[in-house]
């Protein structure tokens, strides 16, 4: 047994991934919003940590192992993104970065 | 004991969160990024996943992030622009997300409050074991996540590259 | 664990005098010899004085994260030593105790993951000290840092296979009944020391610091006890990594054909250990004096173009001499 219930782990990943959630949606910074994404990421690993402790089974580990792979190759994607955006437009403030929009 | 460890890193995971989200110098938000992730990887220890914890600090703080940085400091991006939208448009989104965390958290307690954890077993510290699952069960997607990762890399390398100039050597990740 | 301490403190002023001496033996000076006996309390004399040197910010610099990066550099270079074992294991009172102060099984990822947290000390200062030369040995440090660290993280990879565990007292105990890593897998200790040389930022890849191109790259705003820290970072850092190769290519603190229990052997160990890393820092100093530093494109080049490959290849070497049970 833990001291801590799992519970309160779980907890406290809601309250991060809210915490990305929002700054996902009011920032206008592209890192910024990145950044928060990340932040959500890692929330849900948090959770999946914390479910695989809850059910003794390691496969939430493994996942967890998964998503910092994807998040790696997400981050090599976007930032190469982000520098080509720059180049062209000298802004990676995603409110100038409407182009694509109508 | 745990619970103090527990408590002092919960509250730190979540100041530093508020910090990355709500500071207007990109390098801030990352520097307490990297804190947060570090406070998260004590809380992965604290759960019985030392291996996930040292993953977190090698992949997520020693590499991810530093290549945001790099990036950061490479464009100088010193504060955002423009002064984001609407501030109703503002409030609505943190509201709305505010809104969904509290219901995903009560979700959470509600659901799991009454459950007792498991007893900490070496299947689930051991690395032996996660290796075995790792390499046998989750072999594909295993295979799947390599190749994801090289065509990111190829795919990075092209994007990030000047056009119509002699290829350079760019750090890539 | 006491030891440990103190020879953790101890590396920076004393790698300083042998540094300042062994440069002045090889280009035929005498180096500094007015304090003490052969120059030898240099070291405390120069404390004295970073001491009571001014401590100056400038004034547009980002002061809070100014501050701040001296401290991020000592912290990865003084705890990545807890993962290092210094002797066999003891017996005290009928429990076994195991020579090594944070005795984990993912012992070299602990050393690895604190180790790569380095480089945000010299991206930090680099970017708060708002000078031109800090920021940009701030950029030549984080994308050199990450590109090294690739290759040596696959050379220690392969190192651990044969092992079979991450735990660095079963990779000590393997190589006392093997032979060293290091004789069996040469190709994974060259690339383990080159990456060794760029992550710790010594020449001939010192492109962070480089005097001739940036000034002092990342600490040219430094001065007093701050400047002293990354210095003392610098160095311990490098003793770290040595004690980190020692362990996984040179045997550790065991010494072939000698086998001592108890606090003999336990005195031994530590004695063999600290013998070899100081042998590593010596070549450190050496190579420091002797080879000029790469140019940018060059270091990019070999991490990305040789190293890495070169790694690769050992790694599956030494997987397939694994399997065929060579090793």
């Amino acid at each position: 047994m833990t001291a801590v219930p799992v519970s309160w782990y779980l907890l406290l990943a809601g309250v991060l991934f809210a915490i990305g959630t929002a700054g996902a949606l009011t920032r206008r910074n592209g890192i910024a919003i990145f950044l928060s994404i990340e932040l959500m990421l890692n929330a849900g690993n948090l959770a999946l940590v914390a479910y695989s402790r809850l059910w003794d089974d390691h496969t939430g580990q493994l996942v967890v192992f998964f998503v910092m792979a994807v998040a790696a190759a997400e981050a090599a994607v976007g930032l190469a993104l982000f520098i080509a955006i720059y180049r062209q437009r000298r802004t990676i403030d995603i409110n100038r970065i409407n182009l694509m929009r109508w | 004991m745990e619970t103090a460890v527990f408590l002092l890193f919960a509250l730190l995971a979540l100041a530093s969160a508020l910090v990355v989200v709500a500071h207007r110098n990109p390098i801030y938000s990352l520097m307490s990024m990297v804190l947060t992730l570090f406070s998260v990887a004590v809380l992965f220890v604290l759960l019985g996943a030392p291996f996930i914890a040292a993953l977190q600090v090698l992949i997520y703080a020693g590499a991810i992030l530093v290549l945001f940085l790099f990036v950061v400091m490479l464009l100088n991006l010193q504060r955002e622009e423009s002064p984001g939208g609407q501030p109703a448009q503002r409030w609505a989104a943190v509201l709305g997300a505010g809104l969904f965390g509290g219901m995903l958290a009560t979700l959470f307690w509600r659901t799991y409050r009454e459950t007792p954890a498991a007893p900490l077993s070496e299947r689930l510290v051991s690395l032996h074991a996660l290796a075995r699952a790792l390499f046998e069960e989750l072999l594909l997607p295993f295979e799947i996540v390599g190749l994801l990762l090289l065509v990111a890399v190829v795919a990075a390398t092209i994007l990030a590259r000047r056009p119509h100039v002699p290829p350079e050597t760019e750090a890539e990740p | 664990m006491a030891v440990m301490l103190g020879v953790m403190f101890n590396v920076a002023p004393i790698m300083n005098w042998v540094e300042r001496r062994a440069a002045g033996l090889i280009q035929d000076r005498p180096g500094p010899n007015r304090v003490g006996p052969l120059g030898l309390f240099q070291p405390l004399a120069d404390a004295v004085k970073f001491l009571f040197k001014e401590d100056v910010t400038p004034a547009a610099a980002d002061r809070p994260l100014y501050l701040m990066a001296p401290a991020l550099a000592l912290l990865p270079a003084f705890s990545t030593y807890t993962v290092i074992p210094f002797g066999p294991d003891l017996l005290i009172d009928g429990r076994t105790v195991r020579l090594v102060v944070a005795d984990v099984e993912a012992g070299v990822l602990l050393f690895l993951a604190l180790s790569s947290l380095g480089v945000y000390s010299m991206v930090i200062a680099g970017y708060a000290s708002n000078n031109k030369f800090s920021l940009l040995a701030g950029l030549r440090a984080s994308a050199q840092m990450v590109s090294y660290e690739l290759a040596l993280t696959i050379a220690v990879v392969a190192a651990l296979m044969p092992v079979g565990s991450f735990h660095l007292g079963d990779v000590v105990e393997y190589q006392r009944q093997h032979l060293w890593n290091g004789l069996t897998q040469p190709i994974g200790f060259l690339v383990f020391v080159v990456c060794a040389f760029a992550e710790t930022n010594r020449l001939p890849f010192d492109m962070a610091e480089a005097e001739s191109e940036l000034i002092a790259g990342f600490h040219t705003e430094y001065s007093s006890m701050r400047f002293a820290a990354f210095f003392m970072a610098e160095y311990t850092s490098m003793a770290a990594l040595s004690a980190l190769g020692v362990t996984l290519y040179l045997g550790g603190w065991s010494l072939p054909g000698v086998d001592l229990g108890g606090w003999a052997g336990a005195a031994l160990g530590l004695a063999v250990l600290l013998a070899k890393v100081a042998l590593c820092m010596g070549v450190y100093v050496w190579v420091r004096w002797s080879v000029p530093r790469f140019r940018y494109d060059q270091l990019m080049r070999l991490g990305w173009k040789v190293l890495l490959p070169l790694a690769l290849v050992n790694l599956v070497l030494v997987a397939a001499m694994t399997l065929a049970g060579w090793l």
